[in-house]
């Protein structure tokens, strides 16, 4: 089978069409579960009490926000070296879910910072870079919009992500390269976890969900940019929400 | 005629800048009372307690500094893009990051250089004392070139672009936060009598690294601009 058919936005279109409703039926379910274990299963932690079940977020969403900018600056890179048209049109998907997760890790970071530090917000270093994350995130959505020639819009926001993708070890490492107040990693690749094998199962079932739910998202959101995008093309003319184009 | 080498080229384009600059005095000296003006506010907003004054000093002065830095930005490439030499530029047969890298440097010595020099008169006002004066000078020269390098990104980036001012502070402001967590880090640290060496170090890794990958980021977002 030939993948390459699908960098066309075309050939995508119907394609993406198909993976939306398996990709968000995962994501339900996974979210739902997670959260059941999460809110239901899981011990009270004996030194957070019941504060720390909001972990069942905070973590994953931080995590899918550092993994969604890698994304954006990969495809970017795809863009900018290939000059594929969809690798610009995923960039431009893949941002505004990107921010929403770090609004939310900074969220639910507050509201569990208020009861376990005692303040909504400490200048530390894994919040700010957090923070930064966010106003990055910003700053490629606005020059898109700014700019009024696509492929130009396009390129440039792709410079600017890729350049941004330096924050992430930063972020990544701050509670390792400072002294934070956030508390360090509990889960890593190379050690056994620190935490109950059931926190970790509902935190993984989350983290498995946000995913899912980010690329039914995505792909959901690449459809209308194509559509935007393409709206010149003859088949995306007959209604303004076309049903799947058989491609053959 | 024999084409003229890198290093003429390089040369030639720091030459010109600087002149262009000397003959717009004023835009340098905007910049410089910027910094001066902002600086001054603080202790009147503040309160002029010696004591207070001093804690908050390296922040504020870095802080000026960095937007100095910022309301400057606008004049690295937006009058070359204008009358067309930028074009030029790009067609010039040497490799761009290098010119490029000569116009970075001819604007830190324009805008960051002055930074540098009136730095000390600043930490004055501010109640610094001689080594924290020091540290603040040099953690200034370490700095202020990795601003003007971080900068000509997003300067290049937002090249004609509606609200560009505006723009390149959004883009530009938060890769500045490393530099001025060491900056300041460096002046504080000195101060509290444990040596500022540590963030000066990482401050000159920082100015390496910029001056390695930022002129190749800033040629590209150039060609993007005026392809």
């Amino acid at each position: 089978m030939n993948w390459s058919k699908y960098s066309a936005p075309l050939a995508f279109y119907p394609l993406a069409g198909k993976m939306i409703p398996w990709f968000g039926t995962i994501a339900a379910l996974a979210i739902a579960v997670g959260l059941y274990i999460g809110l239901l299963v899981a011990p009270t932690d004996f030194q957070q009490g019941e504060a720390y079940r909001i972990i069942f977020v905070h973590v994953p969403a931080a995590w899918m926000s550092m993994f969604l900018y890698v994304v954006m600056a990969v495809w970017a890179a795809v863009g900018l070296g290939l000059n594929a048209r969809l690798s610009f049109m995923m960039t431009q998907a893949i941002a505004p879910t990107g921010a929403m997760f770090t609004f939310l890790a900074l969220l639910t970071g507050a509201m569990w910072g208020k009861p376990t530090w005692g303040a909504w917000w400490v200048w530390d270093a894994r919040l700010t870079s957090e923070l930064i994350l966010l106003f990055q995130y910003a700053g490629v959505m606005l020059l898109r919009t700014s700019i009024d020639d696509q492929r130009r819009a396009d390129r440039a926001s792709g410079v600017c992500a890729l350049v941004g993708v330096v924050n992430i070890p930063i972020i990544y490492f701050s509670v390792q390269w400072w002294n934070t107040l956030h508390q360090g990693a509990s889960v890593s690749m190379t050690a056994a976890p620190k935490m109950a094998t059931i926190m970790l199962t509902g935190m993984l079932l989350m983290t498995f969900g946000f995913w899912m739910y980010s690329l039914a998202v995505i792909l959901s959101r690449v459809r209308c940019v194509i559509l935007e995008r393409e709206s010149l093309q003859l088949w995306s003319k007959p209604s303004p929400v076309p049903e799947v184009v058989e491609v053959r | 005629m024999s084409q003229p080498g890198l290093w003429e080229t390089l040369r030639g384009i720091i030459w010109r800048d600087l002149l262009l600059a000397i003959r717009r005095r004023s835009d340098v000296a905007i910049s410089v009372l910027f910094l001066v003006i902002v600086a001054s506010l603080f202790p009147l907003g503040v309160g002029p307690e010696p004591a207070v004054l001093r804690t908050i000093a390296a922040g504020v002065l870095w802080v000026a500094a960095l937007l100095a830095c910022l309301l400057s930005l606008g004049r690295v490439f937006t009058a070359d893009y204008l009358d067309g030499v930028l074009e030029q530029m790009l067609l010039i047969a040497q490799p761009l990051p290098v010119l490029v890298a000569g116009k970075v440097f001819a604007h830190w010595v324009v805008s960051g250089l002055p930074v540098v020099l009136l730095s000390p008169l600043l930490g004055l006002q501010f109640g610094l004392d001689g080594e924290a004066l020091g540290m603040l000078v040099l953690s200034l020269l370490l700095g202020t070139p990795t601003l003007s390098m971080i900068g000509s990104i997003g300067a290049a980036l937002v090249l004609g672009v509606r609200g560009s001012g505006l723009l390149v502070a959004l883009l530009v402001l938060p890769l500045y936060v490393p530099v001025l967590i060491f900056g300041a880090g460096a002046v504080t640290s000195s101060m509290a009598g444990i040596g500022g060496e540590a963030n000066l170090s990482l401050l000159g890794a920082c100015l390496v690294l910029s001056v390695f990958f930022a002129p190749w980021a800033t040629a590209s977002a150039l060609r993007i601009a005026l392809e």
